[in-house]
């Protein structure tokens, strides 16, 4: 790979490890309120995925999705905005949090119904498939939204019809405090697709360069005509379900292995769901944004000087989201009727 | 040149015609393509359009609605048919939560260039969970449109309308409709889409009313006008938006209001048109405003008990007169 891309998969992760934590920050302080699901652990997976992503492609995302937008090319200070639920917002203040919106990205949507991105990317890829165009669809969706009807309903007519949609699962083994285990009889997410004859693999979600090559390749097959595919990657996320929920529910021990993950002794195999053991964990090393750090400096692709600046950059531009985000103007009333009749008025008299 | 068709060919056309003027439109639902719909709404597109302008789907109404969505996002123009609005239940995820919100989530951004046909209404013993109107649930969900066209004119007419639209709209039809007759002119220019229409004047009565309660409202206006009582009977034609200033106008000259409509009367369609019209026009009303409706009970399998619990048109008449000698 680049190294131009290498650097970019880079400071993106810092920015969206950043971002949140700011994001989080400000939440205390009550510039945001609402829900605000933050991303601190799987940044791999979205910076992977979207990194192997075409301008031309669509994006499907979750109420988690804060850094789907940015890595997908969205500013910050338009995220931050939205947030805060200001006009200079992305969703213009209607959306909040969960619903991050850009046309002109084809990022079509944070949905905070668990189980809807799936109709919506079957239904982008039907109207890409019926035009022919080499356009693909990128879903996202959680361990939990696999339980769902419309997880079904959609790999099924996906399947029938061959439709251009790559389907991503982020298995952060939670649906909110409800564990992997006590939720799908089958816990391999993967294994799910092939009832509908989709190629699926699990792939290590800590590793951005693995997301980043199995997207890679998942699009190609897809551009290609085969079809739909799915990959599950095995992440987690290090703070609790939303900023209301501490996470207590999950074992310290459990949330230290990941936070320590060593990428040489991870393998994306059942067995790994299990709780660690304090030897696992003594061996493990950093979390995904460390060891990806510690990766290129290995390659050369970052000397230590230029992580440090990187640093600086995402801080500065997060800082200056922030001030953008409270110095916007709220939204008014006639904001939320122009949103909600946009197209109101404009029926053709035949 | 005005013809006679019956309601379901009137849809067929104005489906041909939009499908023949733009490739982004498709219809998909179950059984639309080789079986030809079960209303034969459908009839001959799929061998004229092929499957992937008229799709047929599994049963999967909750996902298939939704790829609807999801292909209006990517600038299609999807025509969605559920077999039954009592099948429609299983994807009001779809259309409230998703179709209804996404324009205004989005600020603005998106449209949803979305309709949804869904045949409803009780029809001819076919018990409680194939009988239901579903207008009160979806008059509620700000950011959709309803439209109910009552007959083959405005079925031609509302439906290349709501294909060419940019907002999500649902358009209720009645199961009994279908194989009624009427005139139709193609060339004739639509009146705006949610414009209620005056089906027969009157000046003693405002009569509004939609889908199947026109015909029977149209039976009654003229057997009350053998006693003397003069009937103006409107079919609102559309629930979402509701078009109040013909609804105004009409009081002004009768100041008297009967509504009538099939679905349940608690929370209902009437509900809100009484409500609304009595704010606005309450010092214009010479009686208390009516409602024919139908009873709050599922509909009973049984033939005289299913007709007992929905407006028939001696009830009609009944009302009329009683609410002309308060």
């Amino acid at each position: 790979m680049e190294r131009d891309q290498l650097r970019a998969m880079l400071r993106d992760m810092l920015l969206a490890r950043r971002f949140e934590e700011r994001a989080a920050e400000e939440y205390t302080k009550g510039h945001i309120a609402g829900f605000l699901h933050l991303y601190p652990g799987e940044e791999a997976v979205a910076v992977g995925s979207l990194h192997a992503a075409e301008p031309s492609d669509w994006i499907v995302s979750t109420y988690r999705e804060h850094v789907h937008a940015m890595v997908r090319g969205m500013s910050p200070r338009a995220v931050m905005a939205e947030l805060f639920g200001k006009r200079t917002g992305c969703s213009r203040g209607m959306g909040g949090s969960m619903h991050l919106f850009d046309r002109a990205l084809r990022f079509t949507g944070g949905y905070a119904i668990v189980g809807e991105t799936y109709p919506v990317a079957i239904g982008i890829g039907y109207a890409v498939a019926m035009r022919g165009l080499p356009e693909a669809v990128l879903c996202f969706f959680g361990d939990g939204a696999v339980n769902q009807g419309t997880f079904h309903e959609s790999l099924n007519m996906a399947r029938l019809w061959n439709l251009p949609v790559l389907f991503l699962c982020e298995n952060n083994h939670y649906q909110i405090g409800t564990e992997i285990h006590r939720h799908s009889a089958v816990a391999e997410v993967y294994r799910r697709a092939c009832a509908y004859r989709i190629p699926a693999r699990r792939i290590d979600g800590m590793d951005v360069l693995a997301v980043y090559e199995a997207t890679r390749e998942a699009l190609a097959q897809i551009r290609a005509g085969n079809g739909p595919q799915l990959l599950e990657f095995e992440t987690y996320r290090f703070r609790g379900h939303s900023m209301s929920d501490a996470g207590a529910y999950r074992p310290r021990v459990e949330l230290e292995a990941w936070q320590r993950r060593d990428p040489l002794a991870a393998q994306p195999a059942a067995e790994a769901l299990g709780y660690p053991t304090q030897e696992q964990i003594d061996a493990a090393g950093e979390d995904c944004i460390g060891r990806f750090c510690r990766h290129l400096g290995r390659e050369g692709v970052v000397a230590e000087d230029e992580l440090e600046a990187l640093r600086r950059e995402v801080d500065e531009i997060v800082e200056d989201s922030v001030r953008f985000a409270l110095e916007s103007p709220e939204p008014d009333l006639q904001d939320a009727w122009d949103s909600l009749y946009a197209a109101r008025g404009k029926e053709v008299l035949l | 040149m005005t013809e006679r068709v019956k309601l379901w060919q009137a849809l067929n056309r104005a489906l041909d015609a939009e499908m023949a003027a733009d490739d982004a439109v498709f219809v998909l639902g179950e059984d639309v393509g080789l079986y030809g719909g079960s209303y034969r709404v459908t009839e001959g597109l799929y061998a004229r359009y092929g499957e992937w302008r008229v799709r047929d789907t599994p049963i999967s109404e909750g996902s298939f609605t939704g790829l609807g969505v999801g292909a209006a996002l990517a600038g299609a123009r999807p025509v969605v048919e559920i077999m039954t609005v009592n099948f429609a239940l299983l994807a009001l995820d779809a259309i409230i939560n998703m179709a209804a919100k996404i324009p205004f989530m989005s600020g603005g951004q998106f449209p949803m260039p979305l309709v949804v046909r869904t045949p409803g209404g009780v029809a001819r013993q076919l018990a409680a969970q194939h009988s239901q109107r579903l207008e009160h649930t979806l008059m509620n969900v700000p950011g959709l449109r309803i439209v109910t066209p009552a007959t083959p004119q405005d079925a031609w007419w509302q439906l290349r309308q709501a294909i060419r639209s940019d907002e999500p709209i649902v358009m209720l039809e009645h199961e009994l409709l279908y194989f009624d007759e009427g005139p139709l002119d193609e060339g004739l220019p639509p009146p705006p889409m949610h414009r209620a229409l005056v089906r027969r004047e009157g000046e003693d009565l405002t009569l509004l009313t939609y889908l199947k309660g026109v015909g029977q409202s149209l039976e009654a206006a003229e057997r009350l006008a053998a006693e003397g009582i003069s009937v103006e009977v409107i079919d609102l034609r559309s629930l979402r938006p509701i078009d109040w200033e013909r609804c105004m106008a009409s009081l002004e000259k009768t100041h008297r209001l009967l509504v009538v409509e099939e679905d349940c009367g608690f929370a209902g369609a009437g509900a809100e048109l009484v409500a609304r019209l009595s704010e606005r026009a309450f010092y214009l009303l010479d009686a208390p405003p009516r409602r024919v409706a139908g009873l709050d009970i599922p509909t009973p399998y049984n033939g005289r008990l299913e007709a007992a619990t929905i407006p028939q048109v001696d009830d009609i008449v009944q009302a009329a007169r009683e609410l002309c000698q308060a």
